[in-house]
């Protein structure tokens, strides 16, 4: 089961760019939520936060709280045990070159010690189904390379692997911008089944995307969270002139 | 944050077809035991700073190493440096069986075969360079540049060997004839003539550095602008006067960079010089008469240095080949560093 | 006007003469710089091919002034002392190249460290040598292949430090992401993500340094001085092959020559195919599927 992610003033910089600014927010678990935004509005940096990858570059400052289910990731616990917990997906997929498929999703087990090959192979084959790709690959799983399957199918391949670790949530950062269409609407499918299983915090710059998978949106702007509500009341209703104008298009 | 919460629209695979393998029932929770174990994993921080550590220290010893050459040269040249003092190098009598020590022919010896190597070379290097780069058609640059990179990576010793048996009897018959009769009024090709000698060092040193000194312009000729080509195209040159003011005035600096970067390498060249130089600690004008260079006679003499004195001796001249080559090089990778700065970066 | 258009011609002749000129120079340049490693090729071929026989890889020195020894001794004493040398060029060089690409990229420390690599690289390799004869064999009171191993060791570790960094950048920073992304450990990612994907380069980076210093025969004149017999002991003066090549260039004996030759065949041999390997390797792109 996902938990929810309790963000309290949170700021990030990166070098001198105050990059967020006091941000604040719920995530509900077993939900999926959406982040949206122009570009450089921060909404990157923001999920790169909750996993603790916006420290990894040397330039990069973060202060403020992120709870992930009651624990301050931001505490003692170190980066590499919070990213256990926290899957992430990227925008373009990058499945490990050298590694066939089931290596790929079983790396972030066998690489973290992981040794029994009978639930390696039961992991693999479950991640597999879950992000619905297990069908297309499964006679081959040890044959071919990461690399040598389609954009999508790639994309799928990350999900499995970060599934395959058991996280408690999800972060996706535009995980359909660089795929097709029809690509596209199998990982946002793929999205509705797994919010039962995990918290999904997705970033699009396709509103479409978030009205359709989400249950929660958040608005980003210059660095501030400027409205976050049900997505419904975001698309309709938004209290914010600022998100009512991103919505219509008029900028962004 | 307490609104009701509207499901978003349905999406089209609930009532349709799975979609790729999506198993439409809720899938069975995944064992806890993944969690656990990866709690019990730990932090690893431990295992991250003793790898960091061993990773810079493996770095750092690439400053052990210079520091370590430097200290066994100053330490095992030390007889010899205090009792010559820098008259050492102005000594022209190299006399071990007296202890007395003058390292004057073999300073003589590296600058006139190095120089000699430089001229030979560089109008070569810098044609082959500027064939390579503005005139070559793109099937033939792949093999002439392999063939380039070979002649680097050939070994001295068997340059040394070709040297010996095959070239210095061909300029013994043919070429150093010609040297004395045309230019032996300067004083500097005279008979007796063996082969062997300073003439035939400078040839063989030429053909080692070539490659070097080629690739090294090529490398800064390319990375002069295309627009700098096209400006000077577009007021009407030919070739050539582009290649002389679009190309090489640019790439100039780069160019001086790449032949001292030669220059260091014809310095510390010993075993092709040592088997063709004729080791003959002497200083003589003529430029066929047998020589000896600092290189050479380390490997020339070290091996019958019987006494303490004599090697000191040998060991300081490595010392200040060792200073000299350095000063040397480091002047020529900031001239091409200057120069070559410009290009992209690598994606990180 | 006529002048002008006279003074123009010439102008426009001359420009075309140098034009000219200078591109058969050129040409003529190319030519000359080809024409000695043609040379020393066919040389080489020519004298050495027909030495390479069964005995020259399996039989000692004859005694002087007899005929139909061979080189075993020193392709194997070449074998020792490379094996050794690799032993420590090839560990500590991958580190530091992973030190200057994944912990220290940008830092002055790493820019020191690659320049001071790069001067050292330019340093006569015989001054390497009496490095380590004052380092070794001085204090251990004689030659060993022990001391010409590190020698050549030495030599190694700044060739394979810069391409192994080199090859290490290459590596796009999003499979680094996404080991990271896992909770991978940091030394676990570098080691069992990024090198393994770079590997191909790596490997051929290492090989480039062993050609290297195969061919190098100044470091071990005084380390590991050379044996006539067989001997493979570390403790003991070895033989290399390019050592005895220099011994018997410099003899006056027309058998030594010949074994000179077919030896710097087997070299050369050895020194081409590892070089265009290499360019096989790099030109085909090294990271096949990681772009």
């Amino acid at each position: 089961m996902g938990v929810g992610i309790e963000v309290n003033n949170l700021n990030a910089w990166y070098g001198a760019n105050h990059t967020l600014q006091d941000i604040t927010l719920h995530i509900p678990a077993n939900e999926a939520t959406a982040l949206i935004g122009p570009s450089g509005c921060g909404k990157s940096t923001f999920v790169r936060c909750l996993n603790r990858m916006h420290e990894t570059n040397p330039i990069a400052k973060v202060t403020g709280e992120v709870k992930v289910g009651g624990e301050d990731i931001y505490s003692e616990t170190s980066a590499v045990e919070v990213r256990r917990r926290i899957g992430m997906v990227f925008q373009r997929p990058n499945p490990f070159p050298t590694m066939s498929i089931y290596d790929n999703v079983a790396s972030g087990l066998r690489l973290n010690g992981f040794r029994n090959r009978r639930s390696l192979d039961e992991v693999v084959e479950r991640s597999l189904k879950h992000a619905a790709l297990w069908d297309e690959v499964k006679s081959d799983l040890k044959k071919k390379s990461g690399a040598s399957l389609s954009g999508g199918q790639q994309q799928r391949l990350c999900i499995a692997r970060a599934l395959a670790v058991d996280p408690e949530v999800l972060l996706m950062d535009e995980p359909a911008s660089a795929l097709d269409p029809v690509s596209t609407a199998k990982i946002e499918d793929l999205i509705f089944q797994l919010k039962s299983q995990y918290t999904i915090v997705i970033v699009t710059h396709n509103m479409q995307q978030a009205a359709r998978v989400a249950e929660r949106t958040g608005f980003f702007l210059n660095g501030r969270l400027v409205e976050f509500d049900s997505t419904h009341k975001i698309f309709t209703n938004p209290g914010d002139k600022r998100t009512e104008d991103y919505i219509t298009g008029r900028f962004g | 944050m307490n609104l009701r919460i509207q499901e978003p629209r349905a999406p089209k695979s609930e009532t349709a077809e799975p979609v790729g393998g999506l198993v439409p029932v809720a899938v069975p929770a995944p064992a806890s035991g993944i969690r656990s174990f990866l709690q019990s994993r730990g932090s690893s921080a431990a295992a991250d700073s003793t790898f960091r550590w061993l990773m810079l220290a493996s770095a750092l010893s690439i400053f052990a190493i210079v520091a370590l050459i430097a200290t066994e040269l100053v330490t095992h040249s030390e007889l010899t440096l205090s009792k010559f003092g820098l008259k050492f190098f102005f000594g022209s009598a190299w006399d071990p069986v007296n202890a007395n020590f003058g390292a004057l022919p073999f300073v003589y010896g590296t600058l006139v075969s190095s120089l000699l190597a430089l001229v030979l070379a560089v109008p070569l290097a810098v044609g082959t360079a500027i064939f390579l780069t503005e005139m070559c058609p793109k099937a033939l640059r792949g093999i002439l540049s392999f063939l380039t990179e070979l002649l680097a990576a050939i070994p001295s010793v068997v340059y040394g060997l070709w040297g010996l048996l095959i070239m210095v009897p061909l300029l013994r018959s043919y070429v150093d004839p010609i040297l004395i009769k045309l230019l032996g009024w300067t004083g500097l090709f005279a008979a007796p003539d063996f082969g062997i000698g300073m003439f035939a060092a400078g040839v063989i040193l030429a053909i080692m550095i070539l490659p070097i000194i080629s690739s090294l312009t090529r490398e800064v000729m390319t990375a002069v602008p295309h627009t700098q080509r096209e400006a000077v195209l577009a007021l009407g040159a030919t070739r050539w006067e582009m290649i002389r003011m679009g190309v090489l005035r640019n790439a100039r600096i780069g160019i001086v960079g790449s032949i001292i970067l030669g220059l260091g390498r014809a310095l510390g060249e010993t075993m092709a010089v040592a088997m063709v130089i004729g080791s003959s600690p002497t200083i003589a004008k003529s430029l066929l008469a047998p020589a000896a260079t600092m290189a050479s006679v380390i490997a020339n003499e070290f091996a019958e240095a019987s006494d303490d004195t004599y090697r000191s001796a040998l060991i300081e001249i490595g010392l200040a080949l060792f200073l000299v080559t350095i000063v040397v090089n480091i002047c020529a990778r900031l001239l091409v560093w200057a120069v070559t700065r410009g290009t992209p970066a690598r994606e990180a | 006007m006529a002048s002008q258009r006279k003074i123009s011609a010439a102008n426009r002749h001359w420009r075309w003469f140098t034009n000219n000129l200078a591109s058969g120079l050129a040409v003529l340049s190319t030519i000359l710089v080809i024409a000695p490693l043609v040379a020393i090729f066919i040389d080489l071929v020519y004298k050495g091919a027909s030495s390479l026989n069964f005995s020259f890889f399996t039989k000692l020195p004859a005694p002087v002034g007899e005929t139909g020894g061979g080189m075993a001794n020193a392709i194997v004493g070449s074998g020792v002392l490379l094996v050794l040398a690799s032993a420590i060029g090839v560990p500590m060089g991958i580190a530091a190249g992973i030190y200057l690409s994944e912990y220290g990229r940008g830092t002055k420390l790493s820019n020191v460290v690659r320049f001071t690599a790069d001067v050292l690289n330019g340093v006569p390799s015989i001054v390497m040598g009496i490095s380590v004869y004052a380092l070794i064999v001085v204090p251990q009171k004689g030659f060993s292949a022990f001391a010409g191993g590190v020698a050549l060791g030495i030599m190694m570790i700044p060739t394979v430090a810069r391409t192994t960094e080199e090859m290490l950048l290459m590596v796009p920073l999003s499979i680094r992401e996404a080991a990271l992304g896992l909770g991978v450990p940091a030394w676990r990612s570098v080691l069992s993500i990024t090198l393994r994907t770079a590997m191909p380069g790596v490997i051929t980076g290492c090989m480039l340094a062993f050609a290297r210093v195969a061919g190098e025969t100044a470091p071990l004149l005084f380390t590991a001085l050379g044996n006539d017999f067989w001997s493979t002991s570390l403790r003991q003066p070895i033989e290399a092959l390019p050592l005895q090549i220099y011994v018997y260039a410099l003899g006056p004996y027309d058998e030594w020559h010949r074994l000179a030759w077919a030896g710097s065949l087997v070299l050369i041999v050895l020194i081409v195919v590892s070089v265009s390997l290499v360019r096989y390797v790099t030109t085909r792109g090294v990271l096949k599927g990681a772009t």
